[in-house]
């Protein structure tokens, strides 16, 4: 403006013409690029949720009693995926009981008690890279090791150990995220209380991180459901029919693990056999199954998405 | 002698309670250590085996055969172990996924950055989450039984199993994951820059541009690179859509086995441990290894000094 003030008055009128039109253009673009970016996202979510409607639309029809209850079977009609569910509960509990206690553990020392340094920098490059290997060489690392290395056969537990290894690397990012949320004074106040750095853990750190843990843990588990890749290079068989023994017992002592050293199979697998097959009733068969697998992996995600957000708006209060 | 019950220091210390405390103590130290270096022995155990079950290989078939050869016929009587054709067809389909990831994920994370409103960043978020969530599995369906039939139609020679179809699905797939990661790195720019900029007078997209952007340009491709290693290192949906027979072509339209697809195909069949075609297994993993370590080593540090610089 202070230039204008010298000038005659055409020239002023020209240079504020000039900036309204570069106004006027850059708001244009805006709009532009605003509705580029909506455009994006709907088509974007149109395709997949056209895609998730066509895989219900398919297989909800074929999920019934009969379905769930049923082993594999070389008829389509007759064939159910038992095995699969059973086989895919056991293997998840078992990575829960081995991947979130390790992850706990592992993330409250690097983020507790690892002084800076080239070691705890060094674990925490490896945890990253873990988190990105692929997980078909989670599965070699199993054959080698777990199968082949220790001898322990294609058995739940080995399908329980190859997943939660998977798994840790998001479980010990949570738990660390968790516990450095955690307000400083609430450790400190417990310190000058004369309570040791364990005591102060087990009843202070643990406890306040717990919702950040549990979404990490559940999100982690949620993806070693739908994992088909490891399992498959481990060695899992594709049919069959019959059930691992019952974890309860009718004679002392009432609990039994011989599951853990059964043969299995489990959901993805059952859905990856399914697909392969010439057949359209086993497709039939496969989207059925993808909509159990789906509906499992989405209301586990949404449970761990909903805990964060009540967390968080405990926090904000 | 203390005349009411609250134990002195000196009681504590004589009935062994201090001392049980400072036991526990140190035994969960070191308890939590071993954990945390489960994590390096993981990585290290899986190198080991890498490397000691395709020592076999390398002994049979010389290290430049292996990474020239255009031929893969492993299970033929005159096996040929060249890699280039399970290595092309990984690299054609990283490339496919990306040229769909990378364009539309760029421009939902800075709509989702800067134009949206909060409601609909707020529910999209989530959504992306859930759907990383999907299991690889169904997207192999997905590409198998949905998109290929209904691509046929539109291009000609499109085979029934063909590298184009996992290409798009394996981009659409990893869209969440570059969105989610870049879109952070953007919310990451400090608003002062933003205030600044717009005090100067730029528009949404001048401070979008060339601001934002090229603020969290470390950040974006992270992004990216690790994108690029998750498309790499994806199974299933080659294993179903892409196909098994190893094909050294450039057109996208016919079917190519992948090195993860091999591996599946191998993994499914009942080959003697200990025989050479068994251990190609662990050769061409170890390759697969080799190219996401060092994608994840680079977007690691990308990340890091992104996070560093503000």
């Amino acid at each position: 403006m202070a230039v204008t003030t010298e000038g005659n008055l055409g020239s002023a009128q020209d240079s504020t013409a000039a900036a309204v039109g570069a106004i006027n253009r850059a708001k244009k673009f805006d709009l532009v690029f605003s509705a580029a970016g909506i455009l994006v996202m709907v088509i974007a979510m149109a395709l997949l949720l056209s895609l998730i409607g066509d895989l219900v639309i398919r297989g909800l029809a074929r999920i019934d009693y009969e379905f769930m209850n049923s082993f594999p079977s070389r008829r389509p009609e007759r064939a159910g995926i038992l095995s699969a569910w059973v086989g895919s509960l056991a293997v998840m509990v078992t990575t829960a009981f081995l991947a979130i206690p390790i992850g706990v553990a592992a993330g409250l020392y690097l983020e507790e008690y690892a002084r800076k340094g080239w070691l705890s920098n060094f674990i925490e490059i490896n945890v990253s890279n873990l988190a990105g290997v692929p997980s078909i060489i989670y599965g070699l690392l199993a054959l080698g090791l777990f199968v082949y290395g220790l001898d322990f056969g294609k058995t739940i537990l080995v399908a329980g150990m190859t997943l939660g290894l998977l798994i840790l690397p998001i479980v010990i990012v949570s738990t660390r995220e968790a516990v450095r949320a955690i307000p400083r004074v609430v450790k400190e106040a417990a310190y000058g209380l004369g309570a040791d750095q364990w005591q102060v853990m087990w009843n202070y750190v643990i406890p306040a991180a717990r919702p950040g843990i549990m979404t990490g843990s559940i999100v982690g588990l949620s993806r070693a459901i739908g994992e088909t890749a490891p399992i498959i290079t481990i060695g899992a068989l594709t049919f069959i029919a019959f059930l691992p023994p019952s974890p309860i017992q009718s004679e002392f002592p009432f609990v039994s693990f011989a599951w853990l050293n059964e043969n299995f199979t489990v959901l993805p697998i059952q859905m990856f056999n399914w697909i392969s097959r010439p057949q359209p009733e086993f497709h039939v068969n496969a989207a059925a199954t993808g909509v159990v697998l789906m509906a499992l992996t989405l209301s586990l995600n949404g449970i761990a998405i909903y805990i964060r957000y009540r967390l968080r708006r405990q926090y904000r209060n | 002698m203390a005349t009411n019950n609250i134990p002195t220091a000196d009681d504590l210390e004589r009935s062994g309670f201090v001392m049980r405390r400072r036991i526990l103590d140190r035994a969960m130290r070191v308890m939590l250590f071993l954990c945390a270096a489960l994590s390096v022995f993981v990585t290290t155990a899986i190198v080991v085996i890498l490397v000691r079950e395709s020592w076999q290989f390398f002994q049979q078939v010389p290290l430049l055969e292996f990474l020239t050869g255009t031929q893969w016929t492993p299970v033929f009587a005159d096996a040929q172990f060249g890699i280039l054709p399970l290595l092309s067809a990984t690299v054609q389909v990283a490339f496919l996924a990306m040229i769909i990831a990378i364009p539309l994920g760029t421009i939902m994370a800075i709509y989702l950055s800067e134009y949206a409103p909060d409601a609909v960043r707020e529910t999209m978020k989530p959504a992306l989450e859930m759907l990383e969530a999907v299991p690889t599995v169904v997207y192999g369906y997905f590409a198998l039984l949905v998109m290929t039939p209904f691509l046929q139609k539109f291009i000609p020679g499109l085979a029934g199993i063909n590298l184009l179809v996992p290409g798009i699905i394996l981009g659409i797939m990893i869209l969440p994951y570059v969105v989610s990661v870049s879109e952070d790195a953007m919310r990451a720019v400090p608003n002062s820059l933003r205030e600044g900029a717009y005090a100067l007078g730029m528009s949404r997209w001048q401070v979008a541009l060339r601001v934002v952007v090229p603020g969290a340009l470390s950040g974006i491709t992270a992004a990216y690179i690790l994108g690029m290693s998750r498309a790499v290192g994806e199974t299933m949906v080659l294993a179903i859509a892409a196909g098994q027979n190893p094909n050294l072509t450039l057109d996208p339209r016919e079917g190519a086995a992948t090195i993860t697809a091999y591996i599946v195909q191998m993994a499914l069949g009942d080959l003697p441990h200990g025989s050479l075609a068994y251990s190609t297994i662990f050769s061409t993993g170890l390759v697969l290894f080799l190219i996401t370590l060092l994608f994840n080593v680079i977007g690691f540090y990308l990340r890091r000094r992104f996070r560093e610089a503000y």
